[in-house]
């Protein structure tokens, strides 16, 4: 027997819920994404940064945010990569297929940025500063995936 | 030597379930009541020590959904694991060592949005105790009974903290839960766990609290009579099976050590007002006797003199985990402010805050304010 | 002027991919043992414990109170704190609060973790909110990949340079007696040639995932120079937090904010103007090769953009003018809870001469770092001289 099969363990499996408040900002941004197929962000009264997502405050001058702006949906990649190594898919429990695009994504408009996935898994064909279009599932439910992908603009 | 007061103390009213505010929103709430109360900018602030559990929050490093509005962007923030009234612990020794004038505390739990059965079973030993699926009211229910036996106490005398807490609840504009109950109301209220009837056991509550702590100077600098922090203890005990579950051990010590730096002798005289956080009404009984306030704490209740222990009505009123500790000091400090409204303790002076963490209170934290 | 505060002892366990030898209270005991037995010490000359682990990663709440026999808590003040990557030194930083406020003469800092008995990919991706995150989350391997391909367009660097960051960590492991992976023949070939997890990241520019525990002790200044021959001053600490999002930062390798703002302000304290020529050895908080680069620049080394000249110059090998990670830092060795806490453990060894075949000679003032969540930094200066 080896060390790992000599070894005794104690299984513990946790299976719980939570119900998470999506909250005021939350609820305006899926609101206008579920009905309107549109992204919006709340800019800071003070340095004008734009932020996506929308929150309570300026983490930077401390100042509440109340203006919302339209944002993309068009934008910007800062950062990108193709994921080849499964992880576990949050929302079915099950490893999502490899390989896919996965990217920092800057909205027009918007002073930061998002991760999302990408509709293009080959290397060579994606680079940082490319445009890139949010693609909105045509059954949308006011959640983060009712952008299905982030379509590359040109190659 | 240096000491450290309070400027301010703030809380949400708890409530069964926030379903409408996010959890950062919710402690911005708090801490942005808190800077326009004390007249503090954020600008001035560069310390924040925050309490909330990963467990309860449903979010592996929780602290960081707060970051933003606690003010910590670029500036130096940690959290504790632990019952809020740690953080308090924690914000002291940032001030006192030299670093930070002003710090900032706060504690957060919406304990509406997971299950706090399975939540709490965590706190269980793995190999031999969670294949049982105890959660903290099996604990509780059996540290009751233990302990109601010891001391040879009857159902009754333990619904008489209920009682009053309930009584008391109904000065107090942040309660969730509050009422005139008499014993049989509380004994004829569902069971949780035997023995723990439902107005024996805290309600789930959602909610966040926040005080802001700065040196004795600064405090001096704004008002005649601060309310400084003279004393503080903190102990841990044995794992809840490893002791007898009667003895308050900790506390006992985390009092000692409160009261030694305090230079308290005879706490039942000097301290005029007590916050004990009894998530367990039986927990106020034991905490009665381990702070010295008396040795026959239902005698003490029963007579109608408990009145300065937990006039907020306490935990059995609304209780977020985490924020339970810390929401006593700030009932504490607003008793020493004269900002307790219609609990006021007339003429208080020297107040106590406790608060407990794990599993039958492991871990227990005493703080003792003075108004100067 | 603070109360002086310096580290007199510390205790590692062997750090594995396994322990399947002792639970998670034993692992813990363990490093609790060596760090007493380091300085002499009797658990009644620890006043206080801090502990520093993250706890969803074995599913617990409370682990330090499950565990309180394991570590000598019984009836003595402790707390658990929870900061994600940083929380080691997040704790290490408190230890020094503790005892320079006065409150604690004492205090025992213990970082532990063990992950092969939680399921880390699911601790990791709950690390995203669940609103705005987690869904499209894909680990900390995706996190870092997506970060890296901006700083290699911004700064130049290449895959080849972080490479070798990879087999510097590696290497130096081997000298270090607790480091996990220890790998004395690997490459830049291997490195280059390994898995392509998520580009430009593979395999082994990875940091691994640990079993392991440190202990470390605090000690106010009479103590500290009655029980160490020479004990390492906290000569100064810095934290400094991010904002709440993963892309409020966007390029958290390019330009990270936080530890620029960390890094200054305790070069400042300390009086530090050239960090590269008055460091003689820095610990950092390196997840992964690219961001080793990246740190350097930002810590102020080098120019920025010059991260990976740094490297290729041999400026940061343990026979470089400013050896970085010579224990083989986050790369060779990850148990969450721990690992920042061995930065401060190995940067501690290094200042009182305990740091065996991988002492840098002569080291009188150590840097170690700590990183976390959404790219916060905490920063710690320790030095051979009283401060």
């Amino acid at each position: 027997m080896s060390a790992e099969e000599k070894t005794l363990r104690v299984p513990f499996l946790l299976d719980t819920e939570y119900r998470y408040a999506v909250g005021h900002y939350g609820a305006r941004f899926f609101a206008e994404l579920r009905d309107h197929a549109r992204l919006m962000g709340m800019r800071c009264p003070e340095c004008g940064r734009v932020y996506v997502p929308p929150r309570p405050v300026c983490g930077i001058c401390y100042r509440e945010l109340h203006e919302w702006v339209e944002v993309g949906p068009e934008g910007t990649i800062v950062g990108w990569t193709v994921v080849r190594i499964p992880f576990i898919d949050p929302m079915t429990g099950e490893q999502r297929p490899v390989p896919y695009g996965f990217a920092i994504i800057r909205l027009d408009g918007a002073s930061t940025s998002l991760y999302h996935f990408l509709d293009e898994t080959d290397e060579r064909r994606i680079r940082v500063g490319q445009r890139v279009r949010a693609v909105f599932r045509e059954k949308r439910e006011g959640s983060l995936r009712d952008i299905l992908h982030f379509r590359l603009l040109e190659v | 030597m240096r000491r450290v007061a309070i400027l301010g103390a703030v809380q949400t009213r708890f409530e069964a379930r926030k379903a409408s505010l996010a959890y950062n929103e919710l402690v911005y709430g708090v801490v942005r009541e808190l800077l326009d109360r004390t007249g503090v900018s954020m600008r001035e602030i560069e310390s924040m020590v925050t309490a909330s559990q990963d467990a309860y929050d449903g979010k592996t490093i929780s602290g960081m959904a707060i970051n933003e509005v606690v003010g910590a962007y670029l500036k130096s923030e940690a959290k504790v694991a632990a019952d809020g009234l740690q953080a308090l612990l924690y914000g002291v020794a940032r001030i006192l060592s030299g670093e930070f004038d002003l710090t900032l505390v706060v504690a957060h739990c919406k304990e509406s949005e997971g299950d706090p059965s399975t939540i709490t079973g965590l706190m269980f030993d793995p190999f031999v105790q969670r294949p049982l699926r105890l959660d903290e009211d099996v604990a509780a229910a059996l540290q009751a009974r233990r302990y109601c036996r010891q001391r040879g106490l009857a159902p009754e005398d333990v619904a008489l903290v209920s009682v009053k807490a309930h009584r008391q609840g109904l000065k107090n504009p942040y309660a969730q839960r509050a009422g005139e109950f008499t014993v049989a109301d509380v004994l004829a209220s569902p069971l949780v766990v035997d023995p723990i009837h439902e107005l024996e056991a805290a309600p789930r509550s959602d909610g966040a609290c926040a005080l802001l702590l700065a040196s004795e100077e600064r405090a001096r600098a704004l008002t005649e009579h601060p309310v400084v922090i003279v004393g503080i203890g903190n102990c841990t005990d044995a794992y809840w099976t490893e002791r007898d579950l009667a003895d308050a051990r900790a506390l006992q010590e985390a009092a000692r050590r409160a009261y030694a730096m305090a230079g308290i002798r005879e706490p039942a005289r000097e301290i005029d007002v007590v916050e004990v956080s009894a998530r367990y009404a039986h927990e106020e009984l034991m905490a009665i006797e381990a702070l010295g306030l008396h040795p026959s704490p239902v005698e003490l209740i029963a007579e109608g003199r408990a009145e300065f222990i937990t006039p907020s009505g306490g935990p059995l009123c609304g209780n977020p985990p985490t924020v339970s500790g810390l929401v006593r000091a700030v009932e504490a400090y607003w008793q020493l402010s004269g900002e307790a409204g219609a609990h006021q303790i007339e003429g208080a002076r020297t107040a106590v805050a406790h608060g407990a963490g794990g599993i039958c209170g492991q871990s227990q934290t005493v703080v003792i304010l003075r108004r100067e | 002027m603070p109360r002086r505060v310096a580290i007199i002892a510390t205790g590692q366990t062997k750090h594995t991919a396994r322990r399947l030898d002792v639970n998670i209270a034993e692992l813990i005991t363990e490093a609790v043992t060596r760090a007493l037995e380091d300085a002499d010490l009797t658990l009644r000359d620890i006043d206080a414990v801090l502990l520093s682990n993250m706890e969803p990663f074995e599913g617990f709440l409370f682990p330090d109170l499950w565990s309180v026999e394991a570590w000598g808590g019984y009836l003595k003040p402790s707390v658990k704190f929870n900061t994600g990557g940083t929380v080691g030194t997040t704790t290490a930083i408190a230890a020094y609060y503790y005892v320079a406020s006065g409150i604690y003469d004492t205090v025992m800092a213990i970082g532990f973790q063990k992950q092969s008995e939680g399921h880390t990919q699911t601790a990791i991706t709950t690390v995203g909110d669940p609103i705005w995150e987690r869904s499209v989350m894909a680990g900390a391997i995706g996190n870092f990949a997506v970060m890296a391909t901006t700083y290699m367009h911004e700064s130049g660097v290449t895959e080849e340079q972080a490479a070798k960051v990879a087999v510097k960590a590696r290497r130096n492991a081997c000298l270090n007696e607790y480091a996990h992976l220890q790998m004395p023949d690997i490459t830049v070939e291997d490195v280059l040639k390994s898995e392509m997890l998520a580009y430009p990241v593979k395999r082994l520019d990875m940091c691994p995932q640990s079993d392991g525990a440190v202990a470390v002790v605090f000690a106010e200044e009479s103590k500290a120079v009655r029980l160490a021959p020479r004990p390492a001053w906290i000569k100064a600490v810095a934290t400094a937090h991010e904002q709440q999002y993963m892309g409020d930062s966007p390029k958290r390798l390019a330009e990270m904010r936080s530890l620029v703002a960390a890094s200054r302000r305790a070069y400042q304290y300390a009086g530090i103007v050239n960090p590269r020529k008055e460091l003689d050895v820095a610990e950092i908080y390196e997840v992964a090769s690219f961001a080793e680069l990246a740190m350097y620049e930002n810590l102020g080394f080098c120019a920025k953009g010059e991260g990976g000249k740094l490297i290729d110059a041999g400026v940061t090998e343990l026979t470089g003018e400013l050896p970085v990670n010579p224990s083989g830092g986050v790369l060779s060795t990850n148990p969450v809870g721990a690992t920042a806490l061995i930065r401060v453990a190995e940067a501690a060894l290094q200042i009182m001469g305990k740091a065996g075949r991988r002492q840098v000679e002569n080291a009188r003032t150590a840097l170690a770092t700590g990183y976390g969540g959404n790219a916060w930094t905490d920063v710690i200066i320790l030095s051979r001289e009283k401060p």
